[in-house]
């Protein structure tokens, strides 16, 4: 055993990275996304759907207090939250596809831990400077009425921007126009402004303080991806047999010197503080700044764009033996791409089928077994069945509860004369439904009758129905 | 953190243990990740503290703070019993028969009836009302004392063939095997009995014997007919149900020695233990009458 003079530390501190500002195609893709993800979620609450008199006109809207999840047309029960598992299922199997196809582009351009770090880190610049300034800021040790003002700006904004995000994640859990009211008169549930504060203190936490050291150490993600990639996924990577050796200085014939200058370019703009040229790693979001930084240095000094590139490991390889890259389609196309494409799509295809056979009457028939039947006086045998008809239209409708399958089986509703009952606007009732077997019925004395129960409403005649069984008094 | 390729003329970092050549790169921790664990560690000695948390000979430390899971209980229980005084007391303020068309009322009464009949009624009526035999089955439309809601309400409240209250349903079957009838009477009239509701007799050649007996000894209670009485809680004897059974054995059984099945009073004022309030029984009263037999 061998050890070294001085004791390594076990511990870091965190580096305060500052992001030195880029222009080039890929950071104008992320301002678009960005302006497009955070649009989509300030403004969602604030689409309306006319859904009739008696349910929310809100197209968004996710009603805790009476268990209803709104999405535009679609009312979902919290019977159906099979519905938003298969969402899930479907996002997970997305973000399989597109990791195993252009690597962690979910990281990179839409997650919302990347949009709110890019957005705190623009205000920043806007406030304090460019990476430079930032940096002198930051090294300064006297707190000068500048670097005072600074800061106080800097954290007034943060707590501004918080507020904001916090303010409007509770719009998707009640009507927005009356709450956003509620919430400026004081008068709004003590549990929407709970709400707030954690989400801002969240917010500020995740995106202004804590930043990449959520996706380095508490996102699970990283450490999941490296199953989804193989040598034929599309990522950010370094065109080592071009760039090295790296070195500054005039490049001429008898220099054996790479590509690269080692500006230095590709580490100021990364936002997770690394060298994308010691190669793939854990801490890479792939969100290509280092891609725009580098070209705009190539364009610079007269070579050729991409010695930082949107490319396949495999490709190294071959452009370091003189081939030519791979097709990017033949990249994508591949078994693995190919079956998470497929359970993708089956998954997808079995949700909108089953969506658009939902009925808006719903039934569930719970036979009673304790006990399984009753004598009456005259020897009927009745069965007693917990019905539940749930009425997922904005207006009360009549039921009408009726059977098939054996036609000695008669319909009795408890508390209810007929066989109608009348089920309120987007409601479930709960119904005790007797069936009697005569006496001398087959039904009476068999120990099972299977039969039918149907419910139809009575307006427009339409109907669903449950299988379930008699039992009668076997002897 | 992942490993990172060995740069030219760049040492990669070890923590210097070396175990038969193998070594072991140092990747650090974050600073930030140990602090947290020690703010951990402070927060647990605090709630140890507050809380119950050290387990002495006889009983845990209490903690500063005074909780309790029990505590919190009764404080629930407390807190929902207030929040249903106002409806306890509109149930308790209602007339009883109109309690079942006034939807909030009857929803109530059903719901809170559920409970109060599985804490205190389904030892013997079962859990699901079907009862047993000597105890009456509740779902069926046949009742020995009334299915209306008040002569529910009043069979729970006084109870039946008790001591404990003078306002209790009391009848007595006499026992016709002491001395009362010979054995081939009590035969007779068991035969007869079977008629009525239909079923074949043991022996055929005695019914006619026994209609004269029971014109004599049983039709003061069971009526001529045989459809009972529910003033004195006489069973129908010619309907399909039966409390103890209707074969030959057991009518013969019950005609001997006669049955008196008890039921205890529920209501304060009956019973010394004053088991349920006025609003527990007529919640038990509407549940029971809307399983299936109320009238």
């Amino acid at each position: 055993m061998s050890t070294t003079d001085q004791d390594p530390g076990l511990y870091a501190a965190r580096e305060p990275i500052f992001p030195k500002r880029v222009s080039g195609k890929f950071r104008n893709l992320k301002w678009y996304l960005m302006a497009f993800t955070l649009g989509i979620y300030y403004l969602t609450p604030w689409i309306r759907w006319d859904r009739g008199p008696s349910l929310p006109d809100q197209a968004v809207l996710i009603d805790l207090a009476n268990r209803r999840f709104y999405f535009f047309m679609i009312e979902i029960w919290p019977h159906e939250f099979y519905f938003v598992a298969g969402l899930l299922i479907m996002a997970g199997l997305g973000l399989f596809l597109f990791t195993s196809a252009f690597g962690r582009v979910w990281c990179g351009y839409a997650c919302p831990q990347t949009v709110w770090t890019d957005l705190f880190i623009l205000v920043e610049r806007w406030i304090e400077g460019d990476r430079n300034a930032r940096l002198r800021l930051h090294r300064q040790k006297k707190w000068d009425m500048r670097k005072i003002r600074l800061r106080i700006t800097k954290y007034l904004s943060w707590v501004l921007i918080g507020a904001l995000t916090g303010g409007a994640w509770v719009f998707y859990f009640t009507d927005a126009p009356a709450l956003l009211v509620d919430l400026f008169m004081g008068t709004a549930h003590p549990l929407a402004y709970t709400t707030i504060a954690v989400a801002t203190g969240t917010t500020i936490f995740f995106g202004a303080i804590a930043r990449e050291q959520i996706c380095i150490y508490a996102c699970p993600w990283p450490r999941i991806q490296a199953a989804m990639m193989d040598e034929d996924t599309i990522t950010v990577s370094y065109r080592e047999w071009r760039g090295e050796p790296r070195g500054k200085g005039k490049r001429t014939n008898d220099t054996e010197l790479g590509d690269c200058i080692d500006c230095m370019a590709c580490v100021n703009v990364c936002p997770m503080g690394i060298d994308i040229r010691d190669g793939q790693q854990l801490e890479c979001i792939t969100c290509a700044l280092c891609i725009d930084a580098c070209d705009e240095m190539m364009d610079k000094i007269g070579k050729p764009r991409g010695l930082i590139d949107y490319m396949a490991l495999s490709d190294e390889t071959l452009e370091r033996e003189g081939g030519k890259a791979k097709n990017i389609l033949k990249h994508i196309f591949r078994p693995r791409t190919v079956l998470y494409t497929s359970l993708w799509a089956a998954v997808g295809i079995g949700l909108v089928v089953a969506l658009f056979m939902r009925s808006d009457i719903d039934l569930t028939v719970a036979p009673v077994r304790n006990p399984t039947f009753v004598t009456l006086s005259d020897g009927t045998i009745r069965n007693t069945y917990e019905v539940r008809l749930r009425n997922k239209h904005g207006e009360a409708r009549p039921f009408q509860i009726s059977v098939t399958g054996d036609e000695t089986l008669v319909v009795e509703l408890e508390g209810v004369d007929g066989n109608v009952v009348e089920v309120p606007a987007d409601e479930m009732r709960l119904q005790r439904v007797y069936i009697l077997a005569p006496p001398q019925s087959d039904a009476a004395h068999a120990e099972r009758t299977d039969f039918r129960m149907w419910v139809e409403d009575t307006t427009n005649a339409d109907r669903v129905y449950k299988d379930t069984v008699f039992n009668g008094k076997a002897n | 953190m992942s490993k990172k390729p060995v740069q030219k003329g760049n040492e990669v970092e070890t923590t210097g243990h070396s175990w038969d050549g193998i070594e072991e790169y140092n990747n650090p921790l974050p600073k930030w990740w140990v602090y947290i664990f020690y703010a951990c560690i402070v927060w647990a000695i605090g709630y140890s503290v507050a809380y119950p948390a050290w387990p002495g000979l006889k009983e845990a430390t209490p903690g500063l703070i005074g909780f309790s899971t029990r505590g919190n209980v009764a404080a629930d229980i407390a807190e929902q019993q207030e929040k249903l005084g106002p409806i306890n007391a509109k149930l308790e303020a209602a007339e009883l028969t109109a309690i079942t068309s006034n939807p909030e009322l009857n929803a109530y009464a059903v719901s809170a009836g559920a409970a109060v009949f599985k804490t205190w009624c389904a030892q013997c009526h079962g859990s699901g009302a079907a009862g047993a035999v000597g105890y009456p089955n509740l779902l069926d439309n046949d009742w020995l004392w009334g299915g209306d809601v008040e002569a529910i309400h009043a069979t729970v409240s006084h109870g039946i063939r008790n001591e404990d209250d003078d306002d209790a349903r009391f009848s007595d079957m006499p026992a016709f095997g002491d001395d009362y009838l010979e054995a081939e009477e009590i035969d007779s009239v068991v035969n007869y009995v079977m008629t009525l509701s239909g079923q074949a007799p043991n022996d055929a050649a005695l019914v006619e014997a026994g209609a004269e007996v029971f014109e004599a000894e049983c039709s003061a209670c069971h009526a001529e007919d045989g459809t009972g009485d529910r003033a004195q809680g006489a069973p129908n004897l010619t309907d399909a149900i039966w409390l103890y059974g209707g074969d030959y054995a057991t009518i013969k059984e019950t005609v001997t020695f006669s049955r008196s099945g008890v039921m205890p009073p529920w209501s304060a004022e009956a019973s010394e233990a004053g088991r349920l309030t006025e609003a527990q029984i007529r919640a038990v009263a509407v549940y029971v009458h809307q399983l299936g037999g109320g009238e």
